[in-house]
């Protein structure tokens, strides 16, 4: 037995596989997520990221091993994981209030209680006096701010993001991270990052998790213990940088030689 | 004098200038005016240097526009031209509607439904290269001369682009979109209501625009065959009397009904999609 008895998980990966046909896209991965805790999935292209958050959405089921939230398995998307795409996956023929009330919609609030909620998330994002624009009319960064408060207005308890900042430019990427943990510490919840930008991970998670390729697993599990907010040329940051690199690298080798 | 440097004109988009785009527009206006004049005048003097100078062929095979706005009139006057146009407009809204009830009803049903798909696709897909034409002798044989057959008729050849496009409407839903809506809680029945319905719905207004005009063309060939009025009635009637500026004029408020009907139906398509009306502002 180990810690994980003290300290319940909120997300519990155990033993989780996944095939394709005859290929593995994941082999026997194992993780236990704090509630509250903010973990990033890092590897390169290919690795299986998306196939686990999928897993934990609720988009696909594993084809071994069981992925538990709250201690329930999970079979199909809910309300309470809110997922956020790295094409943005708004609704283009709702408007910006209108996709971000969606979730509100569905629980059967009343108009006025849509627009309300709509707005103040609108808001929460920087994005107030946008409500009426289409996403049509939205620059990449307002689209995806758009994403992240339809997927906040649920109220989930666990946040799913997969690349969601990676069609960005540099510049609406870092100030976005940084709105997105200053969200995190009011809101508290169990958020789990995909990327694929080892300065991302460590800017934001307090684990990342370093996955193989070929077949796709957990190679490195890595508990940062950085003092918030991080400084991106603090020499702590840029020694994990390194390091990760050399995981990274020699997984990006194995994949250009076989 | 009081601008320091002028801009050249080509350097501002041309939608940015309020003054320029009227006036593009007023000229591009006035360019339709000019073509429709040029086509009008060469009618006229097509046909009378043929009546009055050349003596190609019998005049009365071409007569001017003039004296087709006079047979207007004239029908106009003693009514048959608008009972014609009712006669043939309620056959045609009768007709379209069906087909737009049925052929969204069944594309939506088939689009869903995979075992259904597999069932219907190739019926229609035996059915659909055949001209609809070919099948009206038979339906005037099965329904009669009177109303029926002709809006039994219409509705079945407008049913075919209202289906087809309904379905590849439905096909082509974003899958990310469905995931992000089930993602936010969204039960089968709302993800058809709230995804699937609005994601087809450019395909489906495609649709039903293309079914319309076919709607009005087949209605004047089924007037020809077996009906006491109508415009295709009104053509054909006029043929046997060698009217030809009656048979000019059946053609000629087709065609006008026609465009006013495209008209009414893209600002209707244009209200239903304005999200999809991008370019910030
Ligand atoms: N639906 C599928 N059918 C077949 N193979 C799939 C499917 N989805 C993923 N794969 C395969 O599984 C492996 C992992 O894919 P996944 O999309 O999870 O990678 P990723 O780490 O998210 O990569 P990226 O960084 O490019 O998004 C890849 O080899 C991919 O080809
Ligand atoms: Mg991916």
């Amino acid at each position: 037995m180990d810690g994980n008895v003290v300290t319940t998980a909120k997300i519990r990966i155990r033993g989780v596989s996944k095939r394709f046909g005859d290929a593995v896209a994941l082999q026997d991965v194992g993780l236990d997520l704090a509630p509250n805790s903010f973990t990033c999935l890092l590897g390169p292209s290919g690795c299986g990221k998306s196939t686990l958050l999928n897993m934990i959405a609720g988009f696909a089921e594993p084809s071994a091993g069981q992925v538990l939230v709250d201690g329930q398995p999970v079979h199909g998307p809910s309300a309470d994981r809110g997922v956020v795409f790295q094409e943005y996956a708004l609704f283009p023929w709702r408007t910006a209030l209108d996709n971000v009330a969606f979730g509100p919609m569905l629980r059967g609030r009343s108009r006025a209680e849509q627009r309300e909620i709509g707005r103040r998330y609108l808001a929460l994002v920087g994005l107030a006096g946008h409500e009426d624009k289409y996403p049509g009319n939205l620059s990449g960064g307002m689209k995806q701010r758009v994403a992240i408060a339809r997927a906040l207005a649920n109220d989930p308890s666990v946040l799913l993001m997969d690349e969601p900042f990676g069609a960005l430019d540099a510049q609406t990427r870092e100030v976005l991270q940084e709105e997105l943990l200053a969200i995190w510490e009011r809101h508290r919840k169990t958020v789990v990052f995909v990327t694929h930008s080892i300065s991302e991970s460590i800017f934001l998670a307090d684990r990342i998790v370093v996955m193989a390729t070929r077949p796709g697993a957990v190679k490195e599990v890595i508990d940062l213990d950085l003092p918030r907010p991080r400084d991106r040329s603090d020499p702590a940051f840029t020694a994990l940088e390194r390091r990760i690199k050399e995981l990274v690298r020699a997984e990006v080798q194995k994949l250009g030689v076989t | 004098m009081s601008e320091a440097i002028p801009l050249p004109a080509a350097a501002i988009p041309a939608a940015r200038r309020p003054s320029t785009r009227w006036r593009a527009a007023f000229a591009n206006g006035g360019m339709r005016v000019l073509a429709i004049l040029l086509f009008l005048a060469i009618w006229t003097a097509v046909s009378l240097g043929n009546a009055y100078v050349w003596k190609f062929f019998n005049p009365i095979l071409l007569p001017s526009p003039l004296a087709v706005l006079k047979a207007g009139i004239d029908l106009a006057e003693s009514g048959e031209l608008q009972r014609d146009i009712f006669a043939s407009l309620s056959r045609v809204l009768q007709g379209f509607a069906i087909a737009a009830i049925a052929g969204v009803a069944v594309g939506l049903a088939v689009g869903t439904w995979r075992p259904l798909e597999k069932l219907v696709e190739p019926m229609i897909e035996l059915l659909r290269p055949i001209p609809p034409l070919a099948f009206l002798p038979m339906m005037v044989l099965w329904f009669g001369i009177g109303e029926t057959s002709k809006i039994v008729f219409i509705a079945y050849a407008a049913f075919f682009p209202v289906f087809t496009t309904t379905v590849e409407g439905i096909k082509h839903v974003d899958p990310v979109l469905l995931r992000a809506a089930a993602s936010l809680g969204a039960t089968r029945t709302e993800l058809f209501r709230y995804v699937v319905l609005p994601a087809a719905l450019p395909g489906i207004i495609t649709g039903l625009r293309l079914g319309f005009g076919l709607s009005f063309f087949v209605i004047v060939a089924a007037e020809f065959i077996a009906a006491d009025s109508g415009l295709g009635y009104l053509i054909n009637d006029a043929r046997t009397f060698f009217m030809v500026s009656n048979m000019l004029l059946g053609a000629v408020v087709i065609g006008l009904i026609g465009f006013l009907f495209n008209i009414l139906l893209r600002a209707a398509e244009n209200w239903l999609l304005r999200w999809r009306q991008t370019g910030r502002s």
